[in-house]
């Protein structure tokens, strides 16, 4: 019998695919291309931590672990966010492991959404937030935040979509694509409006190790704010971990407890060598993770002023791995600039358009790219911009 | 001497790579071009900056014959001047590319090039062991060459990362 009907469930037929599929596709066929695109360190995983989990699997330790993850690691994960943050969390019931920050966003999420609540997200940000929180039967609600302002959320723009469905605001900083960094004050603003409207706050903090001239505050540091948020870590930015998926959440104990049940059904738990890898990390990674921080500083330096010097108007982020020079002197779409600079000069840069609401009229540049590739890159988009002030030369006379 | 901040920045850059350029070393570390130009004529002037070299893989050399000994030397100290006198009787070889002064069970490691076996054993035996202070010498020849002054040799790396990813 032949199927007559389509299967897909509405919420994800309704999803749209990730405006990035569409430049991976195009960049992937072509040789001899240069990458600002990729959002993951261009470092690969310090040996020690992949001896780590070398050794456990010698060792035989290829069981699941607790539902929550090693014990031993969410120790650490409690020393490390507590010296390094100074937040405190306790490891048997406000600690979860999961699989990447990817996992966290999602259980977070589904642990705190209705049918019909409404999420804030604020773009330009991530690619994932708003359909994990559609997935969720929630409502995703944009908000965009502007070059004007170095892509800072404001605390009146936040009041203005607030309504009684809303229930939580999801923040991303430092940010992925703008690098922006929020501190004490910027975040005390939006800290009370969350409690004057009794919100929670998922704090994406998984740049929070990549912050270049001054330390990262988390909101959950500040006044009555621990018991209204979700931190989201992980170990794949600081430590050069991405493949190895691995990422947690730390939140108050009756949070925690309700996403954990989400965890254990869908996921059973992280991935037992990664685990493994993961506690070596802590212990002894921290000096691999500033060697790799101060050439991320040299290269933002580098990369921010480059672009400033071959025209293109750039601020200079605090955190991430990530410039958004603006591209609005070329007259050109970021889609189209993003384009037509693959097909011309064979570098990709992604859209700032596909981060939502705001990122239109800007490019998001990775410098997780050696100083050589970064320099080639630097050559080949000046090269790029003086072809179109030429042309606008020759279209004025 | 005292080094600063912008100072140490502009060593650690040029240790990993001497051939980054001034201009590109002060967008790097936030300093005007010029600033960096004189910082880093400073470093050499004051020899802080000793030298710059080119890492050379010979071994990708068809019939190249050179060899490479590391040399253990047990020296007696001279009242006075204690190790330097002989170490410095040793580095003025030319086939001596280091001299170390160690701790443990030897003192000087001596690193010595030439363009055969031959030529070493023969180093050794006239030149370095006949010596007034050396009381041994243990040879040691390199057979490869894996890591050398943090670059690996044998690496070819690749970037297995995607393209563009979100």
């Amino acid at each position: 019998m032949t199927m007559t009907k389509s299967y897909i469930a509405k919420s994800v037929e309704s999803m749209r695919p990730s405006g990035i599929r569409k430049f991976f596709d195009l960049a992937a066929t072509m040789e001899g291309v240069v990458s600002l695109g990729v959002g993951e360190p261009d470092f690969v995983t310090s040996w020690s931590i992949r001896e780590a989990a070398i050794s456990s699997l010698e060792s035989g330790f290829t069981s699941y672990t607790a539902n929550a993850g090693l014990i031993e690691l969410r120790r650490e994960i409690s020393h490390y966010m507590s010296s390094r943050f100074h937040v405190n969390y306790s490891p048997q019931d406000e600690i979860i492991i999961t699989n990447g920050a990817s996992q966290a966003l999602d259980i977070a999420i589904r642990a705190i959404t209705d049918p019909g609540d409404e999420i804030i997200v604020v773009e330009p940000c991530f690619v994932s937030y708003a359909p994990l929180v559609e997935l969720a039967g929630g409502k995703a609600v944009t908000i965009g935040t502007t070059g004007e302002t170095g892509f800072k959320l404001q605390p009146e723009q936040l009041e203005a979509v607030i309504t009684p469905k809303t229930k939580a605001i999801l923040l991303c900083y430092p940010n992925n694509p703008t690098g922006t960094q929020l501190d004490t004050a910027d975040l005390q603003l939006i800290a009370d409006i969350v409690k004057k409207y009794d919100l929670l706050v998922i704090a994406d903090e998984i740049y929070a190790e990549l912050a270049y001239d001054k330390d990262h505050t988390s909101i959950a540091t500040l006044d009555g704010m621990r018991e209204r948020t979700i931190l989201i870590n992980g170990f794949s930015k600081a430590f050069a971990m991405t493949g190895w998926r691995l990422g947690f959440t730390c939140a108050p104990e009756d949070i925690s407890s309700a996403m954990l049940k989400i965890h254990q059904y869908a996921m059973m738990c992280a991935s037992t060598p990664a685990q493994y890898a993961a506690v070596e990390a802590l212990q002894h990674g921290m000096a691999d993770v500033e060697s790799m921080k101060k050439d991320y500083r040299r290269r933002r330096n580098y990369l921010v002023q480059s672009l400033n010097e071959i025209g293109l108007d750039c601020h200079l982020p605090g955190g991430a791995f990530y410039v958004f020079p603006s591209i609005q002197s070329t007259g050109l779409t970021s889609e189209q600039f993003a384009e037509q600079l693959l097909l011309e000069e064979k570098v990709a840069v992604v859209p700032g358009s596909v981060f939502g609401e705001g990122g239109e009229g800007y490019i998001r540049c990775s410098y997780a790219s050696s100083m050589s590739q970064l320099q080639e890159a630097i050559k080949r988009i000046g090269l790029f911009i003086e072809k179109r002030n030429m042309n606008e030369v020759a279209l004025e006379k | 001497m005292k080094l600063n901040e912008k100072e140490v920045e502009i060593l650690e850059i040029l240790q990993k790579d001497a051939r980054f350029e001034a201009a590109d070393i002060a967008k790097m570390i936030g300093l005007a071009e010029a600033a960096v130009v004189e910082m880093i004529r400073r470093l050499e002037e004051e020899k802080v900056i000793v030298h710059y070299a080119t890492l050379v893989d010979w071994a990708k050399m068809d019939n190249y014959t050179g060899v490479t000994a590391m040399i253990d030397v047990k020296v007696t100290p001279k009242r006075g001047v204690g190790f330097n006198e002989v170490a410095e009787r040793i580095y003025r070889f030319k086939e001596v590319s280091s001299v170390y002064l160690m701790s443990g069970v030897y003192d000087l490691s001596v690193t010595v090039e030439g363009k055969s076996m031959n030529e070493i054993a023969r180093f050794v035996s006239e030149k370095l062991s006949t010596l007034d202070s050396v009381v041994s010498t243990t040879t040691h020849f390199q057979l490869k060459k894996y890591k050398h002054d943090g670059m690996i040799y044998t690496s070819n790396k690749q970037d297995h990362r995607i393209v563009v990813s979100p």
